[in-house]
């Protein structure tokens, strides 16, 4: 793991150091509270934030902080994995057509095309309208959405690669395709494809969120921050930290990663 | 009398990202007295590009004068207004650029551009400008001036698009025109009819110019007076003879020796073998579909044929698009051939790397181009060596590490570089770098493509020594592919002249200049610059004695099997040369060479 | 050198080819689509009846329905149906109540263009301003703001947006409704009051999106050889734009406004809950809900049809827009 961060580090070292930080509060966040998001308590709904309740309480009473940070742990882990997917099959398939051969270039790049043409909203809303709203549902579903692009993006960057001379000079060698792929082609798109992951866990958090708020990602009794803006959105008329806190949480991780990505990409 | 251009105390500073600034340009002074041309002469870096275009005011985003003062025909250029340098630019002092590929709008047609620094100046009416262009076209030596002007910057070549950016330049008559390597991009047989333009228009009109090069034999040509640059600071000033003949600073002589065509072949050296290591045979490799004679679509190159005997060198030479590259790559086994034969030491080799046995990949090493892309950024110079290694010889750990550092002594690097990553090397380094990757292989030829093309003339010189070097002390045979003949001459023993993807003579490379020869290998002999004022002229004036033949032959009939260079060749014979295909032909003590004419026109030389 | 004046006559003889050829990667981007939408609503191990009935159905009436909904044919039979069914604008019945889907979606296929097109008709022009002005004045004050802002508006969900306004002129001003009351519109200040905040909110979605590709066109534009070289000859900054950055820029500025047009499509879904505007967009999301699966798929259909229409569109004036001579 220390290794794996070290070779990550460089270019977009802070954008890396951002995610790893939100994937932290994921795991580790729910036990900062003691008190139980589940719990329908005696409490008044939308009250205003007091000691034994941070963030005062949501439309049903419930404990805002407890919820926002169970909210974090679904919207985070959820867009992790369904980017870790997004780009791992999108990297694959990317070299592949690269350096396989020019026919499975053709196949994928259509098949990218094809998916590419299909707004990303309205593709999740098709297979959620089949598949249902389960997790993993929603994660194999922004999987897909994410592939083509990520496909792409490591495409372009494996075509640069390997015409340039180095490669060459290692297939004059004779050296193995795997050698090429993993020692010569891997190490040199790692920092561009960072950048990609952090865009496409920003572009999944976004989809999430848009789902959950139309009632059709995440549901009751789970929840993420779309869906806690979706529950609270009565909380407005009272200005209601349980509506406005997710929102702010939502734009800070993403406003965040974004500006940390746009930062380094000034840098030589 | 008051000079032209006056650049007094000039310093420039400039920052990359976000770090300090860095002085770019030192304390620069000089002056250019009216009609005469002054050579800006450096290495990349050396600040040349941004002294130039300072003159006119301009200075790239980022970088700021940060001192001095620059008057150009009576003009403040350092205290102008933007309004004020817009008026200048142009009209009083014009520029041409390096690249008129990319320095020409794409999508305005050349006329527009040509006349619009005279139009936003008001200085005629359209229908006069264009009147001007034509003319300005037509002594620039341009095909067809009438129409040129309604053809798009796409349609064109290098060589025309570079002339009539000087076109554009003159429109305005300006007093000052700056030429920034304005030949650099091109051929050397285009190189010289551009600079001949150039030469005849200016001196017509009496502009003072200033020309920024780093080739001291176009220096000779052009210039009246000149200055060296390095690292943003004058290291000498002075009359093009004074500083081509006598320099005095110790860089300035060192830019002149790597200039200096000079030989590499040592004395006395036992003759090659005549085994040869390496045999091409009507090697034929394309691109696209086969034909029905089993040819590919797209001919790249056609039926070649040579051979390199162990221990000697090979020079293949030729200009863009001759098909040198892909017979680098069709050699390494990257690129399939459709027919022919290579032959190492006698044994076929298969068209794919992968088929060839890991011994026959071992004796024979590709050492590639460019120079910033040939060491794999990601791993340590150790590291790429190492792999190298334990992928030839087996040896791993200390044995291992011990063979590195012997390489890197080979060629003449401390082992410490070990460590480093390639980006904290020169270009020069990685060039040795990738030589001694090559040499870890323990190879019997060696196949360089371009090496030293991205390379600063001085060291690439050091390259050149290199290769001496390691073919005396190892034995290696060499290809050596280059553009450059005069790098080639210098440490080649043998030449194959390539054009249009067919090899048209091969011989001697000592004897290129004298004896019988291709016209085309004539033509490109005579067309590199050498160090002498007056060359061009003289060049000029016998090309034009060459009068070409009257009788036109078809130039479709490439396809027909005819000879590549037809439509250039001032010696065809009609009814010869357009109509049967040249038989290759042997000079005695001479090269071998694909061409009618050694029987017909010069009867001295027997067949 | 040689392979680009070929490239010159190739353009130049091929430009009809050229549009033809982008118009049969539309065409089968469509039949890649038609047979996505047909696919993924059948390769369900349960089907429509499963929603319907509920688990508790006897296999008789789960026999029954299906034979009523024609799932016990083939499923290329059923494909074909369909797709005829679809060319003759008949899109089936909604699971829900039955009726024709097209008869739901075309009353709210108009009001969702009508969105649609008057948040491009604000989007697009403002944002080519912004676009384009803040390349020229890169690294200006200006332009770091512009920057900044859109940067962050891409970065939040569009329910944000839409909720901030509702947030802002319903709930703290009160002077605009929550909801856009599109039946009650008889008057320009009732049409007005309706639509200005779904049009704002859905024209600052899309517009985020393409004043940062717009800019970046643009600049990428700018910092070519040619117009260093025009600014060297004396040319003006207002020449140097409309002359020679404009014509160059055009391509790929009319792609980067069809690609953020994407955007649009997916605001307007968002926009229309938030706001509950009678539009395609929200009978779809309801649809989902209910897993209407033959709404599902008209309403997928109608959109992807209308994206593919505006990016087609846009690469056609991109092809038109190149140099001779450039190599498309």
């Amino acid at each position: 793991m220390i290794a794996l961060l070290g070779k990550l580090r460089g270019k977009h070292d802070r954008a890396v150091l951002l995610i790893v930080f939100w994937l932290f509060l994921a795991l580790l966040g729910p036990l900062c509270s003691s008190q139980d998001p589940g719990a329908i308590g005696s409490q008044p709904v939308f009250s205003s934030p007091s000691i034994t309740h941070l963030l005062g309480t949501d439309y049903l009473g419930r404990d805002t902080f407890a919820r926002l940070l169970n909210g974090i742990r679904h919207t985070v882990i959820l867009c992790f994995a369904s980017t870790l997917i997004a780009c791992s099959v999108g990297t694959f398939l990317g070299i592949a057509a690269v350096t396989v051969r020019p026919w499975l270039e053709a196949v994928t790049g259509r098949l990218a095309d094809g998916f590419l043409s299909i707004p990303s909203l309205l593709f999740a809303l098709l297979v959620i309208a089949v598949f249902g709203t389960s997790t993993v549902a929603l994660i194999i579903t922004m999987g897909i959405i994410y592939a083509p692009g990520a496909y792409r993006t490591s495409r372009a960057l494996a075509q640069r690669i390997v015409r340039l001379d180095f490669v060459t000079v290692a297939r004059a060698r004779g050296e193995s395709t795997a050698y090429i792929v993993l020692q010569e082609i891997l190490p040199n798109m790692a920092g561009p494809m960072i950048a990609d992951v952090g865009l496409r866990f920003i572009y999944s958090v976004l989809l999430l969120s848009n789902l959950s708020f139309l009632g059709i990602g995440v549901q009751p009794p789970e929840v993420d921050l779309g869906s806690m803006v979706r529950e609270n959105m009565l909380g407005m008329v009272y200005g209601s930290p349980a509506m406005i806190v997710p929102v702010a949480v939502i734009a800070v991780l993403t406003v965040g990663i974004n500006l940390a990505l746009d930062s380094s990409r000034g840098k030589g | 009398m008051v000079a032209t251009i006056q650049v007094d105390n000039l310093e420039i500073v400039g920052r990359r990202g976000r770090g300090a600034e860095l002085p770019i340009v030192r304390n620069v002074s000089f002056s250019v007295a009216r009609g005469e041309m002054l050579a800006l002469i450096g290495e990349s870096g050396s600040g040349k590009t941004t002294v130039a275009l300072s003159l006119l005011g301009h200075i790239r985003s980022g970088c700021r004068i940060s001192g001095g003062t620059i008057r150009v025909a009576g003009y403040e250029v350092t205290a102008l207004t933007a309004q004020e340098r817009r008026s200048m630019r142009g009209r009083v002092i014009s520029y041409v650029a390096q690249n008129a590929g990319s320095a020409f709008n794409p999508a305005l047609a050349i006329m527009r551009q040509v006349v619009e620094p005279a139009l936003v100046h008001h200085i005629l009416p359209r229908r006069d400008l264009e009147a001007r262009a034509i003319a300005l076209f037509r002594a620039l030596a341009l095909p067809e001036p009438e129409t040129i002007g309604e053809r798009y910057p796409g349609e064109l070549s290098g060589g025309q698009l570079q002339r009539l950016m000087a076109a554009m330049a003159l429109m305005t008559d300006p007093e000052v025109v700056v030429f920034d390597e304005p030949t650099t991009a091109l051929d050397v047989t285009t190189q010289i009819e551009v600079l001949a333009a150039f030469k005849s228009v200016l001196a017509e009109r009496g502009v003072t110019g200033v020309y920024v090069t780093h080739d001291l034999s176009v220096v000779a040509q052009i210039a009246d007076h000149a200055i060296v640059l390095k690292d943003g600071a004058v290291r000498e000033a002075g009359t093009v003879s004074k500083i081509l003949f006598q320099p005095q600073d110790l860089y300035s002589q060192a830019l002149l020796a790597a200039a200096e065509p000079c030989s590499r072949q040592s004395e006395g050296v036992e003759a090659p073998e005549q085994q040869s290591v390496l045999d091409v045979r009507d090697l034929v490799v394309g691109y696209g579909r086969s034909t029905s004679a089993g040819l590919p679509e797209k001919v790249i190159v056609n039926h070649v044929s040579f051979s390199v005997p162990k221990g000697g060198m090979l020079g293949v030479i030729g200009e863009s698009g001759c098909g040198k590259s892909t017979l680098a790559r069709a050699i390494s086994g990257l690129q399939p051939w459709s027919a022919g034969e290579l032959l190492l030491n006698g044994v076929a080799l298969s068209g794919n790397v992968t088929d060839r046995a890991p011994e026959q990949r071992r004796r024979l090493q590709l050492v590639a181009q460019n120079a910033d892309s040939v060491l794999n950024p990601s791993k340590t110079i150790g590291n790429t060596l190492e792999r190298a290694v334990r992928f030839y010889s087996g040896l791993r750990g200390e044995a291992a590490a011990r063979r590195v550092s012997e390489l890197l002594e080979m060629v003449q690097l401390s082992p410490a570089l070990a460590t480093r990553l390639p980006s904290e090397l020169s270009g020069g380094q990685k060039q040795r770098i990738n030589f001694a990757r090559a040499l870890a292989a323990d190879p019997q030829i060696v196949l360089c493509d371009e090496i030293t093309a991205a390379l600063d003339t001085v060291v690439a010189a050091a390259i050149l020594d290199l290769m001496k070097e390691l073919q005396r002390d190892l034995g290696l045979a060499f290809i050596f592919i280059t553009h450059d003949l005069h790098a080639l001459q210098s440490i080649c023993e043998r030449v194959a002249v390539l054009y249009a993807g067919q090899v048209v003579e091969v011989g001697p490379a000592a004897a290129l200049g004298e004896g019988f020869h291709h016209p085309y290998t004539r033509l490109l002999h005579d067309s590199v610059p050498l160090m002498e004022p007056g060359w061009l002229e003289e060049t000029r004036l016998r090309r034009l004695a060459e009068t070409m033949p009257a009788t036109l032959p078809n130039p479709s009939s490439a396809d027909a099997g005819l000879c590549c260079f037809l439509t250039r060749c001032p010696d065809r014979v009609a009814g010869l040369c357009d109509r049967i295909a040249p038989p290759v032909r042997s000079v005695v003590h001479g090269p071998r060479v694909l061409c009618h004419l050694p029987a017909s026109i010069r009867p001295e030389f027997s067949s | 050198m040689a392979k680009r004046k070929q490239g010159a006559g190739d353009l130049n003889r091929h430009l009809p080819a050229l549009i033809g050829r982008r118009i049969f990667a539309a065409a089968t981007s469509l039949a890649f689509v038609i047979v996505t939408v047909f696919a993924i609503t059948n390769i369900l191990p349960g089907d429509a009846t499963d929603a319907l009935l509920g688990q508790g159905a006897t296999p008789q009436a789960i026999a029954a329905m299906r034979h009523d909904l024609g799932l016990d044919r083939s499923v290329f039979l059923r494909f074909w149906l369909w797709l005829w069914g679809v060319l003759h604008g008949q899109f089936g019945y909604s699971l829900l109540n039955g009726l024709p889907v097209a008869d739901a979606i075309r009353p709210r296929l108009h009001n969702s263009l009508l969105l649609a097109g008057a948040s491009a008709a604000v989007a697009v022009p403002v944002s080519l301003f912004l676009g384009i002005t803040s390349a020229i004045w890169k690294d200006t004050l200006y332009d770091r703001a512009v920057s900044v802002l859109t940067l962050g508006m891409v970065s939040v969900p569009e329910f944000v947006i839409g909720t901030m306004a509702v947030y802002v002129f319903a709930v703290r001003l009160h002077v605009l409704p929550a909801l856009a009351d599109v039946a009650s519109v008889h008057s320009i200040g009732q049409f007005l009051r309706a639509f200005f905040m779904p049009v704002a909110s859905l024209a600052l979605v899309t517009l985020a999106q393409m004043v940062r590709m717009t800019r970046a066109a643009m600049a990428d534009t700018l910092s070519a050889p040619y117009i260093e070289m025009a600014l060297l000859k004396g040319v003006g900054p207002a020449r140097l734009i409309l002359v020679h950055a404009i014509p160059n820029a055009i391509g790929p500025i009319v792609n980067a406004v069809a690609l953020s047009l994407s955007s649009l499509l997916g605001g307007v879904v968002v926009i229309e809950v938030v706001f509950t505007y009678p539009g395609i967009a929200g009978l779809m999301v309801d649809a989902v809900s209910s897993r209407d699966v033959p709404t599902v798929q008209a309403c997928a259909l109608v959109f992807c049809l209308t994206y593919l229409l505006l990016t087609t569109f846009a690469d056609i004036v991109t092809i038109l827009s190149l140099p001779r001579g450039r190599k498309a």
